[in-house]
């Protein structure tokens, strides 16, 4: 569903992402770690749209679609979710009216009537169950004043509501207390199909006991480095990164 | 609760639909027979005006006594705005729609004005009017037809145009009209008293809630015209009424002047809400065009525990210069500000409002937010004066200022003078910028940029749409969507 190939990004002349290859089937679940700074935010946001960077070279399709030449909402509504490692403050537009106004662009988008208000609120009260997200939350503005953790869970909401193909969660278990692991965990599980495709980065090993990766990616300087199953998380958290590094200084 | 914020989405969503296309909707002309007198200023023009109008001599003389003093006068230019040196000669100072010979029944309106009406959205029959507003509409220099008129008749409240009400109510009139802004007040209101048309004069019996909104719609439709109107509203002991004025003007390359005046007066007791959607032509993307709006607004709280609140919308005209202000006379007296002001382009605002602590224990609450984008520039100028004998006054002022892209302009000017040692005057004041990862992050949830700034903005300016009747809410969202059209990318 998603093929990335030889995928260049810069900013202000420094290159950040340097060659990515990577391809993604339905009913996968990829996980990509790797040290501070090497670049995993930056693909998941190049990604997702961001006209922060600029793509130098390389391709990136989704469903056989050119996703570098979709705006970022044309690339939402054709599937692909982005959980923010810092997800941002919109003062003022409550949850409720935010969600409502997302799901009624992806329907129109797919040529779908919008929910009316009541079919809209049953919907957002099936998923606050599935991801056990605090009612309060929903009544507030996004993410204002939310708590780290509160802001992750949120992600995972706007994820049950917009029912992606593809979900990038980008440090989703930072922030999370041991509870909250589990839940947004389990939430994550809940909503894997055969058709959907996860992928998770992470600095732990403990979320991919929850959410089990069929890859593991090691992202490096921009490049991805190593590629095995799920056992080399457990070797990396056991090691860190210095052996990989050492073998890719140059 | 939920259900509510639910409603407005769904009314975002429609208003979204509504205006993909985004130009100034209201800009076309209604091809009618116009009686216009020529241009230019001097006596005998007013003196004219007064003869077509058919009024009183009383009236007459106090024109000619603003219009003298006007002669004296210069065009302010303290305000922070950039106001192109206007020729007063080259103004045509009245223009009246030619209604066809009447037929059937007196109230028969040319059917062209109807239709322009009609394509406002303000039916003028009094079947079609909207559940529970009364329309005033006036074109150009006059009153087109006020509807609701014997229903609230029945009540004992008055509202018609003004031309009418100086022949039939010359008392009423005589007593209040200058009463609260002088011709002598400052440049644009000495010659709106010299030169004034029309407008709508409401009064409120003691005792009476007015149950329907009342509402007055000004359309400049004629060339080269001004449009000055002036509008009173006396609420009597224990009454209450809810005001509404919209605005609209076709599309033009010359810039036309409205200088409008609105008094109004609150005795114990009495409460006067007054909303604004002010959407006069803003002019075209290069600044070419629009309307100069110069109003005097201006409340007189005279009773005791009488209050007057103010809301105004205002994303129009090419230049605003307006202060709707409370004098809180009356012991216990409430006057309220809330303001959203909008520009974009080469759009200049300079806004605010005047709460003047006379009376005891008197209160005044500020909300003002201005959300500037392209070249524009946006001023909030407030002034909270507390009197000597102003005991245990309490201001809060909130002035909140949201830019967009960076090369508009945001100003806050609080003025204070405060001569009792009781008073208690806040004032607090953020700026805040959309920021590019908001608009973002509502990207990569499917939604355009330009919903997002809607919803943002919308978000940001609630408190005081708020404040607005429902209809007019609605209304005023769909404006500010429009308005910022093509701000960002
Ligand atoms: N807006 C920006 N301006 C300048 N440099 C940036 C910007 N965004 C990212 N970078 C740089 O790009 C590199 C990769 O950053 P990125 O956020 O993708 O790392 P990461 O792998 O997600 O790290 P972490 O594990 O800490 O989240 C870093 O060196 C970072 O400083
Ligand atoms: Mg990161």
């Amino acid at each position: 569903m998603l093929e990335i190939k030889n995928l260049h990004a810069k900013i202000d002349d420094k290159e950040i992402l340097r060659g990515i290859n990577l391809t993604i089937k339905p009913g996968e679940v990829h996980a990509i770690m790797g040290p501070n700074g090497s670049g995993k935010s930056t693909l998941s946001s190049v990604l997702a749209g961001s006209e922060v960077f600029e793509v130098s070279e390389g391709s990136a399709t989704f469903y056989g679609k050119d996703l570098l030449e979709m705006p970022a909402e044309d690339r939402a509504r054709e599937g692909l979710f982005y959980s923010f490692q810092y997800p941002v403050e919109i003062p003022g537009v409550s949850m409720v009216n935010f969600m409502r106004t997302a799901v009624n662009e992806h329907r129109k988008y797919n040529n779908e009537k919008p929910y009316s208000a009541s079919e809209f609120l049953k919907l957002m009260r099936e998923k606050k169950k599935l991801v056990e997200i605090d009612s309060n939350l929903t009544n507030r503005s996004v993410n204002e004043g939310f708590s780290g953790g509160e802001k992750k869970k949120n992600e995972i909401f706007q994820m049950a509501m917009l029912q992606p193909k593809i979900s990038i969660l980008d440090e989703t278990d930072s922030g999370l207390d041991i509870d909250a692991l589990r839940i947004v965990a389990n939430g994550v599980n809940k909503l894997k199909s055969e058709d959907n495709a996860t992928v998770v980065i992470t600095h732990y090993q403990r979320l991919l006991d929850y959410i089990v990766p069929d890859y593991v990616h090691v992202l490096y300087k921009g490049r991805i480095v190593m590629s095995a199953g799920k056992e080399l998380a457990l070797e990396l958290e056991e090691k860190g990164y210095d052996w990989i590094k050492k073998q890719f200084e140059d | 609760m939920i259900d509510n914020k639910v409603i407005m989405a769904e009314d975002q969503d429609k208003i979204l639909e509504e205006v993909t296309g985004g130009e100034y909707k209201y800009g076309f002309t209604t091809d009618i027979e116009t009686e216009v007198i020529p241009k230019g200023l001097n006596e005998d023009v007013v003196r004219l005006i007064s003869q077509k109008k058919n009024e009183p001599e009383w009236m007459l003389e106090f024109r000619l006594k603003a219009f003298s003093h006007w002669l004296k006068m210069e065009q302010p230019n303290w305000a922070k705005l950039n106001i192109p040196k206007i020729d007063f000669q080259d103004i045509i100072y009245y223009a009246a729609p030619k209604q066809k010979p009447k037929l059937d029944s007196m109230d028969d309106v040319d059917p062209e004005l109807k239709a322009t009406f009609d394509k406002l959205g303000i039916p003028l029959e009094e079947q079609k009017v909207l559940s529970g507003v009364a329309v005033d509409a006036v074109m150009d220099s006059v009153s087109v037809k006020t509807t609701f008129k014997e229903t609230l008749a029945e009540k004992g409240i008055i509202f018609c145009s003004f031309s009418e009400a100086v022949q039939e109510y010359p008392d009423l009139i005589k007593k209040y009209m200058g009463s609260v802004v002088p011709y002598t007040d400052n440049f644009f209101a000495a010659l709106n008293n010299a030169v004034f048309s029309d407008g709508s004069f409401v009064y409120i019996p003691k005792g009476v809630r007015c149950p329907i909104e009342l509402s007055t719609y000004f359309r400049i439709n004629a060339t080269n015209t001004g449009q000055f109107e002036r509008t009173l509203i006396v609420a009597d002991d224990d009454s209450y009424v809810s005001y509404l004025e919209g605005c609209t003007a076709p599309q033009r390359d010359e810039n036309q002047l409205h200088a409008a005046i609105v008094e109004i007066v609150t005795m114990d007791r009495a409460e006067v809400k007054y909303s604004t959607v002010q959407n006069w032509y803003p002019g075209d993307k290069e600044g070419k065009g629009g309307i100069y709006n110069f109003v005097t607004k201006r409340a007189l709280c005279k009773g005791d525990y009488s209050k007057v609140m103010w809301t105004q919308v205002e994303t129009g005209s090419a230049i605003t210069w307006k202060y709707p202000s409370c004098v809180l006379m009356g012991n216990h007296s409430v006057g309220e500000f809330y303001s959203v002001a909008v520009t974009n382009n080469y759009q200049q605002a300079d806004t605010g409002t005047k709460m003047i602590h006379i009376g005891k224990n008197t209160r005044s609450l500020i909300v003002s937010k201005g959300v500037s984008a392209g070249k524009s520039q946006n001023s909030y100028r407030g002034l909270v004066r507390v009197n000597k004998k102003a005991e245990n006054a309490r201001n809060f002022s909130q002035c909140d200022s949201l830019l967009m892209g960076d090369k508009c302009g945001a100003h806050t000017f609080p003025y204070l003078e405060i001569n009792n040692n009781s008073a208690v005057v806040e004032h607090e004041a953020t700026t805040s910028k959309i920021g590019e990862d908001q608009i973002f992050y509502c990207n990569t949830r499917g939604l355009s940029t330009e919903d997002a700034i809607g919803l943002i903005v919308n978000g940001y300016v609630k408190e005081v749409i708020n404040q607005l009747p429902m209809e007019f809410a609605v209304e005023a969202q769909k404006l500010l969507q429009i308005s910022l059209e093509g701000s960002v990318g």
